[in-house]
């Protein structure tokens, strides 16, 4: 064969192969009812019509975990609705999946893509840059974006303190985790001094350590020493004798589980025994696998909820049974904003974008599978209680439930 | 006759264009549709500019990424701290239209501004690292992209790790035009004399430099305008995307940029205009199905690579039968376009 007709032969391969997919991809889409009435009809559609949900989540890359988890608490969410009967005489939820790959740029093509499939509200993305990639497009479309799990406080409050009306959040904020934090270390730990490093690379580790200084300080009590490090460094050595020199009553260490983990096994080799606090970053992951059951001793963390927590249980068997793998706290609240929405849904009465986003808004007094929040119609924030675990052995144990001001 | 040729692949290009609007208008194009063209675009000129570097010069680059976020950042910053004053500013002057119109133009300033400093950055990094070959080239432009990244994420001004939001000010007409652009401006260069130089850069670096080409100052060259249309590139997705992060720039970004080159040729202009829409259509197209996308597109590659090594195109270019007897005695570079 003449490598010219081989060329040609592969080129036509290919545009069949791009054919298919195209095709695949518009079927797809014309085999989902249009969610808008044809004009002239009524404003509400008709009873029985699906609910389109998109969900926008990190299925792929560097924070799939997360993604994994949240993705896998709405399907349970949205099933069991389903399973029920629907809401709204019979309206079925009927959820889009989209990767965001982890990252800013996809979950806006993420979001355009379920824009362009008419769904009527966006759950997910679950960090913070993704979400911030979704704002202008929500909010230019009229469609409400519940994050499960992004605590950056800037994403519905902006920093010159205007609302992002179509940006709602099922989890609380940075600040609360710190401000938490600070206080178990004075009540509960009786600390005096206490030292603290953080990830410079996110505004995540930062934030939570500016305000646990913040109240650590009100309360008379002195950070001895700040440290930073960058996520993705291996060697914690020098900030460890730094930190040893000073001699904190506690250190707080708030970043993700991978660097936190190196950073507690390194501290207990350099004999470094005063307890370690840390924020919900600990919570997915191998954290006990990095560092070591025996070297998690004494250390504590921020975290939503709590597994073991009796009122739990119901979801950790429903989640067990379908999945086969143990819940973490991005399932719970994952499955929180998919009952968040429901019940917007049922007080809205109907899916128009504007009552929808009031009746998110309003939601007020909400109970989820862990507890009961309430939310604040200025900032979308809600407020909802932090447990504090200890980690002994190797197993996560209760210490303290913190209740919201 | 080559006017000729001219006017008719530029009324080629207004039609498939009127076509676009025209489709989109009528809503058979959904929105979903237009910003994947829109990325397309945006792959193509990333992938022209590579092409030029890696392809027709022979310099293996891994740091595309790198000078996208360079003019990403330009251009959106700019955009972002600016925009609004030279917005209001212009309407009160001009009124609503008109205003729009000039403002039009700040964007377009904003983009040139971004791929001038690409290249600026491209010439700053050429100098030094164009005396090395090979591998050792490909590992300092690593480096050189993760050094841009990380400056990104450390820099306060520049937003740091919460990204830099930018108002979306730039659509499919913008990014298409300067597609075509960017083609035309690759396909010229590749055929002058600078383009043979470079190309003799590839076939042979000791013969180019003993017929007296210098070889540095061409391949300084193509870094620059490959680095200049990447900053471009950079700029459209900034004003394009809402949001720039500087972990959206990363390794693995260069990485598909160079994929598309190989994949559709090196050497081949309408190879890597082909590679960077297969690479974009698949990536978008198997979206909704995360767990198949990254086993599909790793699977067409070995088998690419197995039964196509020099990629879809190889080193030649897809040309119309038409072409193929008018191109007469001079033979193109590129075999005609």
């Amino acid at each position: 064969m003449n490598p010219r007709k081989n060329g040609i032969l592969c080129l036509l391969l290919v545009l069949m192969c791009g054919v298919l997919v195209l095709s695949g991809c518009g079927g797809g889409g014309a085999a989902t009812p249009p969610a808008t009435p044809p004009a002239g009809g009524s404003d509400e559609p008709a009873a029985g019509e699906p609910i389109n949900v998109g969900l926008n989540l990190e299925l792929t890359g560097s924070s799939a975990e997360f993604g994994l988890s949240g993705q896998n608490g709405m399907k349970l969410a949205f099933d069991k609705v389903n399973a029920e009967g629907g809401v709204l005489d019979g309206r079925m939820f009927n959820y889009i999946p989209a990767d965001n790959k982890s990252e800013a740029g996809e979950a806006t093509s993420a979001t355009t893509r379920l824009v362009g499939e008419n769904v009527v509200a966006i759950l997910g993305p679950m960090t913070t840059a993704a979400v911030l990639g979704s704002i202008q497009l929500v909010t230019d479309n009229n469609i409400v974006l519940i994050t499960p799990s992004g605590t950056n406080a800037r994403l519905t409050v902006n920093e010159d303190g205007t609302l992002n009306p179509w940006i709602f959040r099922a989890c609380f904020i940075d600040p609360f985790q710190g401000e938490v934090a600070a206080n178990f270390a004075m009540d509960v730990l009786g600390a005096e001094t206490a030292a603290i490093a953080y990830d410079i690379v996110g505004d995540y580790s930062g934030g939570l350590a500016a305000s646990f200084k913040q109240t650590f300080e009100a309360a008379g009590k002195t950070v001895v020493r700040e440290e930073q490090f960058s996520a993705g460094d291996t060697d914690f050595r020098p900030i460890i004798e730094n930190i040893k020199t000073a001699g904190p009553d506690v250190i707080f260490v708030p970043a993700y589980y991978t660097d936190d983990g190196r950073f507690v096994l390194q501290a207990r080799d350099a004999e470094v025994t005063v307890p370690i606090l840390g924020g919900d970053g600990w919570g997915s992951g191998d954290m006990v696998g990095i560092a070591g059951a025996e070297n998690m001793n004494n250390t504590f963390y921020v975290d939503f909820v709590y597994m073991d927590d009796p009122s739990l249980q119901d979801f950790v068997s429903e989640y067990q049974a379908a999945y086969n793998r143990a819940p973490d706290g991005f399932s719970v609240l994952g499955y929180e904003s998919a009952m968040m929405l429901v019940e917007a849904v049922k007080n809205a009465g109907g899916t128009d974008p504007e009552a929808l986003r009031s009746a998110l808004e309003n939601l007020g007094e909400f109970t989820g599978i862990s507890g009961t929040m309430t939310f604040d119609p200025e900032t979308h924030n809600p407020a909802k209680t932090a447990v504090i675990l200890e980690s002994v052995d190797g197993v996560k144990e209760f210490k303290q439930i913190v209740e919201p001001k | 006759m080559r006017w000729t040729k001219y006017l008719i692949w530029l009324a080629a290009a207004g039609a498939f264009y009127a076509l676009t609007l025209a489709l989109s208008g009528a809503g058979f194009i959904s929105r979903f549709m237009l910003m994947t063209m829109v990325q397309i675009c945006i792959y193509i000129i990333m992938a022209l500019g590579l092409n030029l570097i890696t392809g027709f010069t022979g310099q293996l680059s891994i740091g595309h990424a790198g000078f996208m976020s360079i003019g990403a950042y330009a251009a959106g910053f700019l955009a972002s701290t600016y925009g609004g004053r030279v917005s209001a500013a212009l309407t009160e002057a001009l009124g609503g239209a008109g205003g729009a119109a000039v403002y039009y133009i700040f964007i377009l300033a904003t983009l040139a501004a971004g791929a001038f400093v690409a290249a600026a950055f491209g010439v700053l990094l050429g100098l030094p690292t164009l005396r090395l070959r090979g591998d050792y080239l490909a590992i300092a432009t690593i480096g050189f992209g993760e050094i841009v990244r990380i400056v990104l994420l450390n820099t306060k001004a520049l937003g740091a790790s919460s990204g830099l939001p930018v108002k979306n000010s730039v659509g499919w007409t913008t990014a298409y035009w300067l597609m075509l652009l960017s083609v035309v401006l690759i396909y010229n260069f590749v055929n002058s004399s600078h383009g043979r130089a470079c190309i003799s850069i590839r076939e042979n670096e000791i013969a180019a430099e003993t017929m007296g080409i210098n070889t540095t100052k061409y391949k300084v060259m193509a870094f620059a305008l490959g680095a200049g249309l990447a900053g471009l590139a950079g700029g459209i997705y900034a004003n394009h995307m809402y949001l720039i992060h500087p972990n959206s720039f990363n390794f693995l970004k260069s990485f598909e940029i160079l994929v598309m080159v190989v994949l559709g040729g090196l050497g081949s202009i309408t190879g890597c205009i082909l590679g960077a829409v297969v690479m974009t259509v698949m990536n978008n197209a198997l979206s909704a199905f995360p767990e198949m996308r990254m086993i599909v597109i790793s699977v067409l590659l070995v088998v690419m690579m197995i039964f196509r090594p020099n990629g879809l195109m190889g080193t030649t270019e897809l040309r119309l039968p038409f072409r193929r007897k008018a191109a007469g005695g001079k033979e193109d570079v590129t075999h005609g376009l």
